[in-house]
């Protein structure tokens, strides 16, 4: 906790410490009392521009507007489904918000329960109702291939500085790989690819934590490529 | 409480029957993360008491009537195991299990801002492995910890300490001993930071001057348990803060 004017000043704090008292204003995972900004969150100090903010190192993922997830049908209803998004919301898909024409009362012959589909966070109101659409081009259903969840916190790493990590794992996986921001993955391509990209994915959940993460997992994924051709 | 009996509990040193201070705490140890499952755990030993705490959520609430549109509610259950006292417990939740629950639950709703999660709830199990008197509050004292290593956002956190009247002493941290056959017990749940107090309750009597002090005496061994609390987080979190600062870039990608 140190209170001298940090730059680049970047330490884990916990709920209740202060994390500035220098009059920056509070932003996410943060809260203000009488003047003093404490953190709200157990997570990691971050300023910048003029804001000071708590990145969360766990939690549930909560849907926020443009994002884009995976997300599963859990239900249909005559002009709408529901879809589970891996957070404590679920949300309805209309059936004005996909890109096919649908009768009333014909969902399940589009979507069933059970499909995956790619979606965008259309909407989230002040009751945390969340409106999901398909609208939009890339969005769609989710046809073949293997799903696999991690905390919604690591998905950053999964996607590394700048994609480096995800395009790793494309590269010598061959597989194509979608990382929804709720912390689902879809992963596409044949059979020992997918197997590969699983279980480097699995390494970088386990091992969020190691030093020079990328490079462990580009040495891990270089060995286990050349057993693959031989 | 209550019960009479002729055992000496303060002996002619001031000392009491496990050779503490009145104003000494038992040995605590606390321990974040032990569950894989859980979305945060905590294990806490106190004294002879093993309590294991663990969070879930913010989640769905169910049943859907429990649901509140402006804030998560938060549901907590405090549960002894049948091995936890030395006469077997009847397993299921009882009146006392049934009173604590409750009064967990609302001192936590202080803290945790449950306004940002509407409509969700926030399931908390505190589980007594092994109970040695003040379990409710090294059940607190874990659930805060368990909470924190779920990411829940929250004001603070929360700290359980109990104080109370032994052979007419005000003594902190009372025993199993002290608590069956003391005059009075008072368990508290104190937000550290502030000093409010989230929780109250009185089993026994003590005049006011009694209770004040043992409120005090609480309030000084809340910010000595409150620095365990964090350190068990720090110790926790402590490799993953390293490897942050590098990738901390591309978290903020995906904030803004």
């Amino acid at each position: 906790m140190s209170e001298e004017k940090p730059v680049v000043n970047r330490e884990l704090v916990l709920p209740g410490e202060v994390v500035d008292t220098t009059g920056l204003r509070p932003g996410v995972g943060t809260y203000a009392e009488n003047g003093v900004i404490y953190a709200a969150l157990l997570g990691i100090k971050n300023i910048s521009k003029n804001f000071v903010n708590v990145f969360p190192l766990k939690g549930r993922y909560i849907p926020r507007y443009g994002d884009k997830v995976i997300g599963i049908i859990i239900e249909t209803g005559p002009n709408s489904w529901l879809v589970d998004i891996n957070s404590p919301y679920p949300a309805p898909l209309h059936v004005n918000e996909v890109p096919w024409k649908v009768d009333f009362g014909d969902t399940p012959s589009y979507l069933k329960v059970g499909d995956t589909v790619l979606v965008k966070v259309e909407g989230v109101d002040e009751a945390k109702h969340v409106r999901v659409s398909m609208k939009e081009p890339g969005l769609r259903k989710l046809s073949g291939g293997n799903i696999i969840e991690i905390p919604a916190s690591k998905v950053p790493r999964v996607i590394g500085k700048g994609g480096s990590m995800i395009n790793l794992l494309k590269e010598y996986t061959g597989c194509r790989i979608f990382v929804g921001q709720n912390g689902r993955i879809w992963i596409d391509g044949d059979v020992d690819g997918i197997a590969l990209a699983i279980r480097a994915i699995k390494m970088i959940d386990e091992e969020a934590q190691t030093l020079g993460l990328t490079d462990k997992i580009k040495a891990f994924l270089e060995k286990e490529s050349k057993i693959r051709r031989k | 409480m209550g019960m009479k009996s002729d055992i000496k509990l303060i002996d002619e040193n001031g000392l009491r029957i496990d050779g503490r201070k009145p104003d000494e705490l038992r040995p605590i140890k606390i321990e974040a993360g032990v569950l894989k499952r859980a979305d945060g755990s905590a294990y806490v030993e106190w004294g002879k008491n093993k309590i294991l705490a663990a969070v879930y959520g913010p989640r769905e609430a169910h049943p859907r009537h429990l649901q509140d549109s402006t804030k998560a509610i938060i549901q907590c259950r405090y549960n002894m195991a049948p091995f936890s006292v030395s006469d077997r417990k009847r397993p299921g939740p009882d009146r006392r299990s049934v009173e604590i629950s409750k009064i967990i639950s609302e001192a936590f709703e202080s803290v945790i801002m449950t306004e940002l999660f509407p409509r969700s709830s926030i399931d908390v199990f505190i589980e007594v492995l092994q109970a040695n008197a003040g379990t409710r509050c090294a059940g607190i004292t874990a659930a805060a910890v368990a909470l924190a290593d779920a990411g829940v956002p929250m004001k603070d956190l929360v700290v359980g300490v109990a104080a109370g009247k032994v052979d007419d002493t005000v003594v902190l941290d009372l025993g199993k001993e002290e608590d069956n056959y003391g005059q009075a017990d008072v368990p508290m749940a104190i937000v550290p930071r502030t000093g409010d107090i989230v929780l109250l309750q009185m089993d026994g009597d003590m005049t006011e001057e009694e209770l004040f002090k043992a409120m005090d005496m609480s309030m000084e061994a809340a910010k000595y348990i409150y620095e365990l609390q964090k350190d068990a987080l720090r110790r926790r979190y402590a490799v993953i803060a390293q490897e942050e600062k590098e990738e901390i870039e591309s978290i903020e990608e995906g904030i803004e």
